[in-house]
């Protein structure tokens, strides 16, 4: 499992996570995220097939509430953080220029 | 006032031999006048009215990443400069009905990502001890603020290290309670899975107190849980019984973590803390946890990949920064994240996305998974044996700044002892030890920098743990303060 992540793979990661990377950025996060995966590789040393995963430490099942309607935060407390806003939304530049 | 511990405070104020105002007002003007440590990313304005409350109005510094309602709340990070929540968190807000009153929020690696303060986008905090060296981190600011004497205790969160490390760089007592022990509700997420909320104070009786008033069950989170009894006073002056353990995997690391080996001077204090247990009546062994060794390349998976999901939701929409004269929305995502995170959170964001991504996820997330489930049950099964576990905190004392920025594995190597308990969500709590010389062999003025000794108990065990911690400070006789500023 030794991960050999080229310029290509950085910008396609990079895509995939909506980060802009400047060029002179691309080099150094493909050597150290290549030397961080060869560290990381040691856990494929582990035979794990018959362990199950554990994706949270706390055994907590039927964490419900009931639906009920109940105050929310106001419209113009939501908006007030946001960079730009438009009457009642968040206001964002065209998905399509 | 500067001597008192909070409790101590506490006693005093409500015997009428302190005002709460009083004291507020004199660690704000500490606050205000140590600026030169860099451990606060804002101070209170005013003095607030009296609170009451069993925590009778002494002050409290809180990391930046808990959201704290009209106040700037920006996790070390560019993308939240001036972010005002609308909301307080949880634990901040039970701390407060309690009445603690807010008097600093404190520096921090952006997003709780690193272990020595310097990824803050507010500059780094320096090691009270020696300025020239870092306080650890992430919660770098309120372990610095603490022991600089800036506030009387403080709050910070723990995802793989982030309260036990700089405990013990800095030399005061930090404690990670059970995972859900305490509401994560208004802290910014770093790795859902792991990050809790913990006190960092001068003392073991402080922590004990700070925790009572923080755990418990929240309906706006449903990780969290009701503790089975209540958090008490630490009382042990003795340890008649106690087993302690010693795994001989993180003690003795080898092969790929050679590096991860503590360093004569911290393994001295270590044994020297030992040799005290034995003589207030507990019995040290070894205790095997075969997994240990890959509980950091398991980390180095799934915090990253938990972040890289947290993280998307700073994308210029709702809070925080934008980057302006956007072409389209796609662009606007991407450069605001550009210009809005560091390297170190782009780094981890990169490695998270990667490692969920499709056709590695079986071979990174899945596989780390297992792993996490293998150490957990090494825990369970060494805790038939042994009531806790102790380590050293760090493998060194407090390290330069600059000394490990220039290699990413390195700073993660400052982990290897924290994060077995936190894959696990056990509780663990780091005390002083004892000062050791750098392994560089400079020392500052009283001869030392401070050792952390880690002692872990099995889930809950948080009572069993202050109990043993306060038995060990008293004999170890740490009087934790650097020349105080």
């Amino acid at each position: 499992m030794r991960a050999v992540i080229d310029r290509d793979e950085v910008l396609h990661v990079a895509r995939l996570a909506r980060l802009e990377l400047a060029e002179d950025e691309l080099e150094p996060m493909a050597r150290e995220l290549s030397a961080v995966l060869d560290h990381v590789a040691k856990i494929s040393e582990l035979d794990l097939d018959d362990v199950p995963p554990t994706s949270h430490v706390v055994e907590v099942t039927g964490a419900l509430r009931p639906d009920e309607p109940r105050p929310c935060l106001p419209r113009e407390l939501a908006l007030d953080q946001a960079p730009a806003v438009s009457g009642e939304g968040f206001l964002v530049p065209s998905p399509q220029a | 006032m500067l001597e008192l511990s909070a409790a101590q405070a506490i006693a005093a104020i409500e015997a009428g031999e302190l005002s709460a105002q009083e004291l507020f007002a004199f660690y704000r003007e500490r606050a205000n006048e140590h600026g030169g440590l860099n451990c606060f990313t804002w101070i209170a304005d005013g003095v607030p009215l009296p609170s009451g409350g069993p925590l009778s109005g002494v002050p409290l510094a809180v990391k930046d990443l808990f959201c704290t309602e009209g106040v700037p709340t920006q996790s070390g990070s560019r993308i939240l400069e001036g972010y005002l929540p609308p909301y307080t968190a949880t634990v901040v807000s039970r701390l407060s009905d309690a009445g603690a009153t807010l008097v600093a929020k404190t520096n921090q690696d952006e997003f709780a990502m690193g272990s020595s303060t310097e990824n803050s986008a507010y500059g780094p905090t320096l090691n009270p001890w020696d300025r020239g060296r870092v306080p650890g981190g992430s919660s770098g600011g309120s372990a610095a603020a603490v022991a600089a004497g800036l506030a009387p205790w403080a709050l910070g969160t723990d995802t793989g290290g982030s309260i036990r490390q700089p405990a013990a760089l800095c030399g005061v007592v930090g404690l990670k309670p059970t995972y859900g022990s305490v509401s994560r509700y208004g802290m910014i997420a770093f790795a859902s899975s792991l990050d809790q909320a913990g006190p960092l104070t001068r003392d073991v009786t402080d922590a004990a107190l700070l925790l009572k008033h923080m755990v418990g069950r929240d309906p706006c989170d449903a990780t969290s849980l009701q503790l089975p009894g209540e958090i008490a006073k630490p009382q042990a002056e003795r340890l008649d019984g106690v087993r302690l353990g010693v795994p001989a995997e993180l003690l003795t690391p080898g092969g790929d973590f050679a590096g991860a080996e503590a360093e004569p001077g911290v393994r001295d204090a270590f044994e020297r803390t030992l040799k005290l247990a034995e003589d207030l009546g507990a019995s040290v062994q070894e205790v095997r946890l075969p997994h240990a060794p890959y509980a950091l390349p398991a980390y180095y998976v799934l915090a990253p990949s938990e972040a890289s999901s947290n993280l998307a939701r700073f994308d210029g929409v709702r809070f925080g920064m934008r980057a302006p004269d956007a072409t389209d929305l796609l662009d606007m995502y991407t450069r605001t994240r550009h210009d809005g995170f560091g390297p170190e959170v782009k780094r981890r964001i990169m490695l998270g996305t990667y490692a969920l991504s499709s056709g590695y996820y079986d071979a990174y997330y899945g596989r780390a998974q297992r792993v996490r489930t293998k150490i957990a049950e090494d825990f369970r099964s060494a805790f038939q044996d042994v009531d806790l576990i102790v380590t050293p905190t760090s493998a060194s004392v407090a390290f330069e700044l600059g000394e490990k920025t220039a290699n990413p594995w390195t700073m993660y190597l400052s982990d290897y002892f924290t994060v077995p308990m936190s894959l696990a969500g056990i509780p663990a709590i780091s005390i002083p030890c004892g000062l050791s010389p750098a392994s560089d062999g400079a020392s500052p003025a009283g001869g030392g920098l401070p050792v952390g000794l880690q002692i872990a108990g099995p889930a809950f065990s948080e009572n069993r743990l202050l109990d043993a911690a306060h038995a060990l400070e008293r004999a170890i006789g740490f009087d934790g303060v650097p020349a105080r500023v």
